[in-house]
């Protein structure tokens, strides 16, 4: 055996410096009481309990998921972060998740590989062209680069794409977002976990909550697979599972679940720079780090709490993305998978407190969460520590509907997530 | 391909139908409240399980009624609006 083996291997065995190191401990017992239990420890949730720690001083955390670290939505998403959206209020909010995520991988000790690609809205007709100018005068009033460009444009930036008009459905024009970009979603789950139990969040796996405790209009705990455990406060951030946990607190939510597909083609060599959306035609598409093509289209026709895979799903995404790429004719499936996406009417989120006190809220992420991780745990951290609605939440809290006060953002993020 | 059988047409490709979402207990809205209304609006039982459904076979324009199981994705049974209120003990329309 080579010396240095030897060496490296015996030194990170007794002396640890070498060794990898966990990304979360495991917290084995559940103690009796927490300041705060947060239900659903995907992205939302992780990051939530670490703003919680980190900017509240709040550690005395337990974040509790039914299943493993991060297995729901954050570890099925296409990873796509932008700011382009239509409303103000949208724009906003996601603006800020994106000035977060630029620092993200210094914060949090770990690549979550931000990387900037650019960002095609593709329109293919008239009512898209207008919807992408209309999304580029809001998002340049709020500071957001955001720009409608012409098919010579398009074809300069992104030569692999087929501009030509012998196509069912030619390109028109696009609305061009610079900062358009993907990240790692792993690591961005493994970050915060990481980040938050070096602070003394208690992370625990394999633990679902069965229900949550109310006492005089106000919640007092959760009950798990692993017991009763009282709570100061509780957070639920459960995704395509929301309308099922706030049930357990009395709540009816305005959110169907309803399945997302998406799949990867074999690796290739770089070959794809920028991220392309097309709202018309239902599809979207991306070239990952290891060289993956990774594609998805619209949520499915219909409402199911199941994560299977469908050959139709293949079969329309496929017709459209060979008129746009036809070099992808070449191209194998390699994998496919589904989420169960937690949809609104006007496809923004659900946040912040709730009729009952001591309960509050982080749910409606559908098909468009992932790149509001980072905003969505700093400011549901500031709702949860100080018990009210941030401003930046006022728009997006559940008593909107009530009013028909809604962020309709479908122009924005139906497809384009 | 996934087929599910109108009770008109009988059995089509689900391609040809499109979900209306789950039945709810009519709300009146000239007389309810104002939340009532929106309550009827927007808020969904969103059941994992068992649920009673409309759905429309869209190249006849026939609204009907499904049950489907949406843990399993198994469609249960298909029937008229008919059918329906007969067996929940309604008047038809
Ligand atoms: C195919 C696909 C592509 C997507 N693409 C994008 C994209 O490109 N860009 C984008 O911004 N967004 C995208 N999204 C949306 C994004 O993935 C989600 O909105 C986001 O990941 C939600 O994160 P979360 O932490 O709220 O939920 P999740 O990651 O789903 O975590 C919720 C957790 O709650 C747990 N849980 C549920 N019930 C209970 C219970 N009773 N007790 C305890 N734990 C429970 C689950 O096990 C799960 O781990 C996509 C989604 C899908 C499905």
């Amino acid at each position: 055996m080579p010396f240095a083996l030897l060496k490296y291997a015996t030194r990170s065995a007794f002396k640890g410096d070498h060794a990898a190191e966990r990304h979360f401990r495991l917290s084995p017992d559940l103690k009796p009481t927490y300041d705060v239990v947060i239900i659903g420890a995907g992205g939302h949730g992780l990051a939530a309990a670490y703003y919680l720690a980190t900017r509240h001083g709040i550690t005395n955390i337990a974040v509790l998921d039914k299943g493993w670290l991060a297995g729901g939505n954050t570890a099925r998403n296409t990873t796509i972060v932008r700011a382009n959206y239509l409303t103000p209020e949208g724009v906003a909010f996601y603006k800020e998740s994106v000035d977060l995520f630029r620092s993200l991988s210094n914060e949090l000790d770990i690549n979550v590989m931000y990387t900037e690609r650019g960002h095609f809205t593709l329109a293919h007709t008239d009512a898209a062209m207008n919807t992408a100018r209309w999304r580029a005068e809001v998002n340049k009033h709020m500071g957001v680069s955001s720009e409608v460009i012409g098919p010579d444009d398009v074809k300069r930036i992104c030569p692999t794409l087929n501009v030509s008009d012998d196509v069912h459905y030619p390109i028109m024009g696009a609305l061009y977002h610079p900062p358009g970009a993907i990240a790692r979603h792993d690591a961005m789950a493994w970050g915060y976990a990481k980040e938050a139990a070096r602070h003394g969040v208690e992370i625990h796996t394999q633990t679902g909550v069965n229900r949550i405790l109310i006492e005089n209009g106000r919640a007092v705990g959760v009950e798990t697979n692993r017991g009763t455990i009282h709570a100061g406060r509780v957070l639920q951030a459960v995704a395509g599972s929301s309308s099922v946990v706030a049930n357990m607190a009395g709540l009816k939510l305005p959110i169907r679940t309803i399945p997302l597909q998406a799949c990867v083609s074999e690796p290739v060599k770089p070959i794809l720079d920028q991220i392309v959306v097309s709202g018309s035609l239902h599809v979207y598409i991306s070239q990952s780090a290891r060289g993956e093509m990774v594609m998805g289209g619209a949520t499915d026709a219909y409402g199911l709490y199941s994560t299977r895979s469908t050959l139709d799903f293949k079969e329309s995404l496929m017709a459209h993305m060979l008129e746009l790429f036809p070099f992808m004719g070449e191209l194998k499936v390699l994998r496919q998978w589904a989420g169960m996406a937690d949809m609104t009417p006007d496809f923004s989120p659900v946040m912040g407190v709730t009729p009952i006190e001591n309960f509050f809220i982080d749910a409606g992420w559908g098909t468009w969460g992932f790149k509001a991780t980072p905003v969505s745990g700093l400011r549901m951290a500031e709702c949860v520590a100080t018990g009210r609605q941030p401003d930046l939440l006022k728009p997006f809290a559940l008593d909107r509907f009530g009013s028909f006060d809604l962020v309709g953002e479908k122009g924005a993020a139906s497809v384009g997530h | 391909m996934k087929i599910m059988i109108c009770p008109v047409n009988g059995p089509r490709n689900i391609a040809e139908f499109a979900w209306g979402g789950e039945v709810k207990p009519d709300v009146d809205p000239a007389t309810c409240t104002d939340q009532a209304w929106t309550d009827h609006l927007f808020l969904e039982a969103n059941i994992a399980g068992m649920v009673t459904e409309w759905w429309l076979h869209t190249p006849t324009n026939t609204w009907f009624i499904a049950r489907r199981n949406t843990l399993t994705d198994e469609i249960i049974e298909t029937m008229t609006l008919d059918a329906y209120y007969m067996r929940e003990g309604a008047i038809s329309a």
